[in-house]
């Protein structure tokens, strides 16, 4: 049995549906990512979780109780807010004391579970610092340990890492990573950043204007999105106008505008006739001189119209014969050069017959 | 006072004097100097009809003493009366800041926690009173308070079924303890108002997250957090309280005489200037010890939370 479960969930406020009809089940010891931009309604379903909100119609089931008549105060579930929310008044060991006292618990074991908790987070002698004194990331454990001290049988996350700087918050991530890994409470967390999602879950669910749009593992997630929406806020893609003109359960073969034959991955539900768009990835884009290849499947020539260097990667945005535009990403294997291709030069273009992805309008 | 500052440019500190010096100046002139004169008149003794003996005996001197002197204090420190007043005063002063704690706390949440656009109406509405004169407030007390009243009717109509003899409201301790908080409540509404805006509404959906219930989360969060507004809040109530004479004279008895009272005595009354300067110092070094305290205590509070 799922541990979460959402069922049919719809909140409306005056003049929009923030959540609209979500069904979303997490299993025990799952790390969940609600993932969308702002305003999808991710924020407001996981307050609902949290028992900040009420939904206007559907459930939500914790352990299989409907948790609707159940205040927040009185449900298993923590939060780690994205402010931190760390009581200024009160010692970092106090701070994470704060849900134990709540609970009643004994004061030998407040002190023995807060030491734990200062020890997993590693921050073990900041006992007695108050907020004020700690850096950002230092805050962030804190908020960590006192949503986690307790052992909720839930801890949601929402966008906890969007006040760090890039760099601490990649070492943030990791250590969530290993702190949910060690624990195993089960995360749901809330983003705006798809690649925090991405390196973070074990599904992920994509929301956009309050619907689910797709929930699944961040890799298919990322090679095989559902539709324009997920595929366009996921990653870099490429996206040209096509037509299906053959549809076999293995492989579609799609007229792409000007471009010819282009041949992407099989996908159900697809007929022949269908319009929309072809995907690909710009890392799945191959780029060559034109001379170099010989003429294979999804092979176009074009030129090199402009390169975005940023350090480990270029990108080139090769302009084809039909006017279109795609993205090349290579990798800068060579030391010393920041390109393989000048802007002008001519150069090939191709992708495995799977790379390319086949969207419904 | 004013500290100099590390890696300020010439200019800056010239402006810095232009706009500390005035009110500097002015509180030097106004406050310093009168308090050095008023520790030099407490060591003086009273002229026959007021004010204040000359140092050195004029020739026709004979009534009268003159010269420095510490009678003034020995007279305080002799009789026990004085000590009462002052406690008495105390009494007073603590139980309107009390009274005016309870009643503004709530109030100042309501106003913190409306729509932004209500705020400001409300805290307009919350000083309202003192657009009309603080003297007119005062005498409405004694008509609301008074034998004739509404008030006193029903009062004394409830204690007449329980067959308790009539009583009067006014020119009692009580009237006196109305009228102060009356007129002490806006001073403590403002500074708690001021404080509790400022709080972060996510502290408490995080203490209500992490397992506290409606009460927990107030003593847990709210009340620690607005500490520095009950404090001075309640310096701004207490400290006046004490020095009040206007409200004990209206509405208060013979017997319920404050400080304020003896000191404004001795100065328009009596005409004993160095026994109301003896008196003023005392007041003045109570608060000053009083407002030392509660800084201190406040600091440790704040810094140690309650928890």
């Amino acid at each position: 049995m799922a541990l979460l479960e959402i069922r049919n969930v719809t909140r409306r406020f005056s003049n929009y549906t923030a959540v609209d009809n979500v069904s979303i089940s997490v299993k025990a010891g799952e790390f969940f990512t609600l993932l969308g931009p702002s305003g999808c309604g991710k924020t407001t379903l996981l307050r609902m979780i949290a028992g900040f909100d009420l939904p206007d119609s559907g459930q939500i089931l914790l352990d299989g109780n409907d948790m609707v008549g159940t205040p927040p105060e009185k449900r298993p579930v923590h939060t780690v807010f994205q402010t931190y929310a760390l009581f200024p008044h009160m010692t970092v060991a106090d701070n994470i004391a704060f849900p134990l006292k709540m609970a009643g618990k004994a004061t030998q074991e407040i002190k023995t579970r807060v030491g734990e908790a200062l020890e997993s987070v590693r921050l073990p002698s900041f006992g007695n610092r108050f907020p004020h004194e700690l850096s950002g990331g230092q805050k962030q454990r804190v908020a960590f340990a006192r949503g986690l001290v307790n052992r909720p049988r839930l801890l949601l996350l929402d966008e906890p890492l969007g006040a760090l700087d890039a760099k601490l918050r990649e070492e943030m991530q990791i250590e969530l990573i290993n702190l949910q890994k060690e624990l195993g409470v089960t995360f749901v967390f809330v983003t705006h950043a798809q690649d925090e999602a991405l390196a973070l879950s074990h599904r992920i669910a994509v929301m956009n204007h309050g619907i689910v749009e797709q929930i699944d593992e961040p890799s298919r997630i990322y090679s095989f999105p559902r539709n324009r929406f997920v595929a366009d806020f996921i990653g870099k893609i490429s996206m040209m106008s096509a037509q299906v003109v053959e549809a076999a359960p293995s492989h579609l073969k799609l007229d792409v505008k000007e471009l010819g034959e282009v041949t992407a991955v099989g996908k159900a539900g697809v007929k022949t006739g269908d319009t929309g768009v072809m995907a690909i990835r710009p890392e799945q884009v191959r780029i060559s001189h034109l001379s170099d290849e010989p003429r294979l499947k999804n092979h176009f020539p074009g030129k090199v119209h402009d390169f975005l260097y940023v350090g480990d990667v270029t990108t080139y945005i090769v302009e084809l014969s039909n006017g279109a535009y795609i993205e090349a990403l290579l990798p800068n294997s060579a030391p010393g050069r920041a390109k393989f291709f000048e802007v002008g030069d001519q150069v090939g273009v191709s992708w495995r017959h799977d790379a390319g992805i086949f969207l419904n309008d | 006072m004013i500290k100099g500052v590390k890696g300020e440019t010439k200019d800056a500190r010239i402006a810095r004097f232009l706009v500390g010096g005035p009110p500097l100046l002015f509180l030097l002139v106004f406050f310093v100097a009168p308090s050095l004169i008023m520790i030099l008149t407490s060591f003086r003794f009273p002229g026959e009809f007021g004010g204040l003996a000359p140092i050195t005996a004029p020739e026709d001197m004979t009534i009268g003493e003159y010269g420095i002197t510490s009678e003034a204090y020995q007279f305080f420190f002799s009789d026990v009366l004085y000590a009462k007043i002052f406690l008495k005063s105390f009494l007073m002063a603590s139980a309107t800041t009390l009274i005016c704690l309870v009643m503004a706390y709530p109030l100042a949440m309501l106003i913190a926690r409306s729509e932004k656009r209500f705020r400001n109406l409300m805290v307009l509405l919350v000083v309202l009173p003192f657009a009309s004169n603080f003297l007119i407030r005062i005498y409405a007390w004694m008509i609301i308070l008074g034998p004739e009243s509404g008030l006193s009717h029903f009062i004394n109509a409830v204690l007449g079924i329980f067959g308790i003899a009539p009583i009067t409201l006014l020119f009692s301790p009580f009237a006196v303890l109305v009228g102060m908080v009356y007129v002490h409540l806006p001073f403590m509404v403002l500074p708690l108002y001021t404080n509790l805006e400022k709080h972060d509404p996510s502290l408490l959906n995080a203490a209500q997250d992490l397992g506290a219930n409606a009460w927990q989360r107030f003593w847990r969060v709210t009340w620690p957090l607005s500490l520095p507004g009950v404090f001075s809040g309640s310096a701004l109530v207490f400290i006046p309280v004490l020095g009040m004479f206007a409200v004990p004279e209206i509405l208060g008895g013979t017997g319920d005489i404050l400080i304020g009272n003896l000191i404004k005595d001795q100065f328009l009354g009596t005409r004993d200037w160095p026994f109301g300067s003896v008196l003023s110092i005392m007041l003045t070094l109570a608060v000053l010890s009083i407002a030392g305290l509660a800084t201190w205590f406040s600091r440790f509070a704040t810094r140690q939370g309650t928890v």
